[in-house]
């Protein structure tokens, strides 16, 4: 308890440094990147120093919005194997599971329209866990990741051919806001 | 009417009883279409009731027509054809339907009543001239497609020995809007389509409606706090409460044929299994352990069984099991390579499913007796059976251009009829039990 109270003063201590630094850029080595995030969200939160906190988050939502270009795997029919090409996304989003632990990801699955509804939710949700379980594998932990199945009920787009049924298997990766 | 769920989703849980308490009629009026008629139906005039003026939604007569024309048993006559307009027995002359060639004719008029409507009907063997059925029913001016539905049974029962299931109903679940946000709504409506209520309404998905065996209760799967829950709600009052929300999947929801338990899906460590659960103790008993996706039970008519879905031999199959813990499960259909969400025969003698038939998803009956399987429908993707109760007919999900439509094809396969939304998509149809007469 003594050395986590000694971090945060530290940590708010070189927060208001930081502050006086005018902005730093969010890519830099701030002090805020190396701050243990669980407590740089209370201490922006609950202290009048909120800047430190908002450093770090900005760092952490360009992490963020890098990777929301990326945040859809396509699987094949009827299966659940995530495909190479889509290996280099899982470890992207894994590699910012470890980094920020505060960090928490829905994996939605979903897959095309054929086949029974029902039977499709468990389709979707055979999708959603391999992603978790590759996730976990590089370190992310369980409680970072909820999973949930939509099966067929929410095409990425409408109709019927190959076309659609490839943009609709997928797993989407949502982050926590 | 459609509040999206926030951090006071409870809140919002707690109104709904409230809000869907209200309920909302639905545009989503359903288009019948016959697809495929029967050469050697039943030839039958059923005449412009007495005291009625013709071509209302009201029409008696017209009401009858449609449904004994739906069950594909029967060819109605055009009203153009028909010489005279008799209202009651002794207005026949039974030689000049001969002569247009009609088997039967039933003949009715609607007047004041003690309190209300009084709809008098009769039914007569047109070469016998022998009266089959003579029947008076109370109703109201909006209970008239109602009386309609019970003379349409009663008819089809005096003429074909199985009882009419007309005056049933169907829920379904109608989207809105394109991909990737759309509006879910599950609608109950007549057999026939007419009369669709809104009963719940979701920007989230609904699934898998299930009516309780006393037809008062559907159950369903609702996302609407953003994972899925099974709900059962009260038609008459729309109060609902949800019986399951447990991590991971709650899905397919199967009533218990004493209406005492549901049969669902829940995927405890993220494979899915069947279980029962028990609705007044909330006791959860795991049937199914299977590393597969075990999904979609369908429970025997003796209670003491279920039908599910599993690909744990590779590809979806169907199997039975014991709804007993820890009960070993014997595999149904080895015909192709994919079966799907059974639906008993009301009688337990045939097993509707989904089957994969040369590339197509098709509707398929197989006797379980036999185990012959005999396709139904024609389209590439149905999917969804559900029996008539009298068995006589099963409705299900088809595709009518690109969009979502309901379909209903006769137990022999001879006559289809499809039925479309004007606008938006249909799909999920479950056919009501007999509601008390």
């Amino acid at each position: 308890m003594r050395l986590m109270q000694a971090a945060l003063v530290a940590f708010l201590i070189l927060g208001l440094a930081a502050c006086q630094k005018k902005q730093t850029r969010p890519d830099e080595q701030g002090p805020a990147a190396t701050a243990p995030a669980g407590d740089a969200t209370t201490g922006g939160v609950d202290g009048t120093t909120g800047q430190p906190a908002a450093d770090m988050q900005t760092a952490q939502q360009q992490a963020l919005a890098a990777l929301k270009t990326r945040s859809v795997i396509y699987f094949d029919y009827d299966s659940s194997e995530i495909r190479s090409e889509y290996l280099q996304v899982v470890a992207a989003h894994a590699a910012y599971l470890v980094k920020y632990p505060n960090a928490r990801v829905r994996l939605e699955g979903h897959t095309d329209e054929r086949g029974s509804r029902e039977y499709n939710i468990g389709l979707g949700e055979r999708r959603a866990q391999a992603v978790r379980r590759a996730l976990q594998l590089q370190g992310a932990t369980e409680a970072q990741i909820a999973t949930v199945s939509y099966g067929e009920e929410r095409p990425a787009v409408a109709g019927s051919g190959e076309s659609a049924y490839t943009q609709n298997r997928r797993v989407e990766i949502v982050h926590a806001p | 009417m459609t509040p999206k769920p926030t951090p006071r989703v409870l809140d919002f849980v707690r109104m709904l009883p409230l809000l869907l308490g209200l309920v909302t009629p639905a545009h989503a009026q359903l288009r019948l279409d016959i697809t495929k008629g029967v050469s050697d139906a039943v030839p039958i005039a059923v005449v412009p009731f007495g005291g009625q003026a013709e071509g209302g939604s009201s029409d008696v007569a017209a009401v009858v027509g449609s449904d004994l024309e739906r069950s594909g048993r029967f060819a109605p006559m055009a009203r153009t054809d028909m010489v005279t307009r008799p209202v009651r027995g002794d207005q026949i002359r039974f030689e000049d339907w001969r002569l247009l060639k009609s088997d039967f004719i039933v003949v009715g008029q609607v007047g004041p009543g003690a309190s209300g409507l009084l709809a008098r009907f009769e039914l007569f063997n047109v070469a016998t001239g022998q009266q089959l059925l003579a029947k008076e029913l109370a109703t109201t001016e909006a209970g008239l497609r109602a009386t309609a539905h019970a003379i349409s049974d009663l008819v089809f029962e005096r003429l074909t020995g199985v009882r009419g299931a007309f005056a049933t109903r169907l829920a379904y679940v109608a989207v809105e809007g394109a991909p990737p946000s759309q509006h879910y709504k599950l609608i109950v409506s007549d057999a026939d389509g007419f009369n669709p209520r809104t009963v719940a309404n979701s920007p989230e998905p609904l699934m898998s409606p299930a009516w309780s065996p006393d037809g008062q209760l559907l159950a369903y799967v609702s996302f609407e706090g953003k994972a899925s829950a099974i709900y059962v709600q009260q038609l008459s009052s729309g109060k609902r409460s949800r019986v399951s929300a447990r991590a991971g999947i709650n899905g397919a929801p199967a009533w218990s044929p004493d209406g005492h338990k549901l049969a669902l899906t829940l995927s405890r460590g993220g494979n899915l299994d069947v279980y029962v659960l028990t609705l007044a103790s909330q006791t959860l008993t795991r049937v199914t352990s299977d590393e597969a996706i075990d999904t979609e039970p369908e429970w025997s008519r003796d209670g003491g069984s279920l039908y599910f879905t599993s690909d744990r031999a590779g590809s979806a199959q169907i199997y039975r099991v014991s709804a007993d813990e820890g009960a070993r499960a014997e595999r149904v259909t080895f015909t192709g390579g994919y079966n799907a969400r059974p639906r008993l025969s009301p009688d337990g003698d045939e097993l509707a499913m989904v089957t994969l038939d040369r590339g197509s998803y098709r509707i398929a009956v197989m006797n379980l007796k036999t185990g012959a399987l005999r396709v139904l429908s024609s389209s590439t993707q149905d999917e969804s059976p559900s029996y008539a109760p009298n068995g006589v007919t099963l409705i299900y999900g088809t595709q009518d251009g690109r969009r979502g439509a309901l379909a209903t094809v006769s137990a022999d396969g001879r006559s289809q009829q499809r039925l479309s939304a004007d606008s938006g998509e249909v799909r999920e149809p479950a056919w009501s039990p007999f509601l008390s007469r």
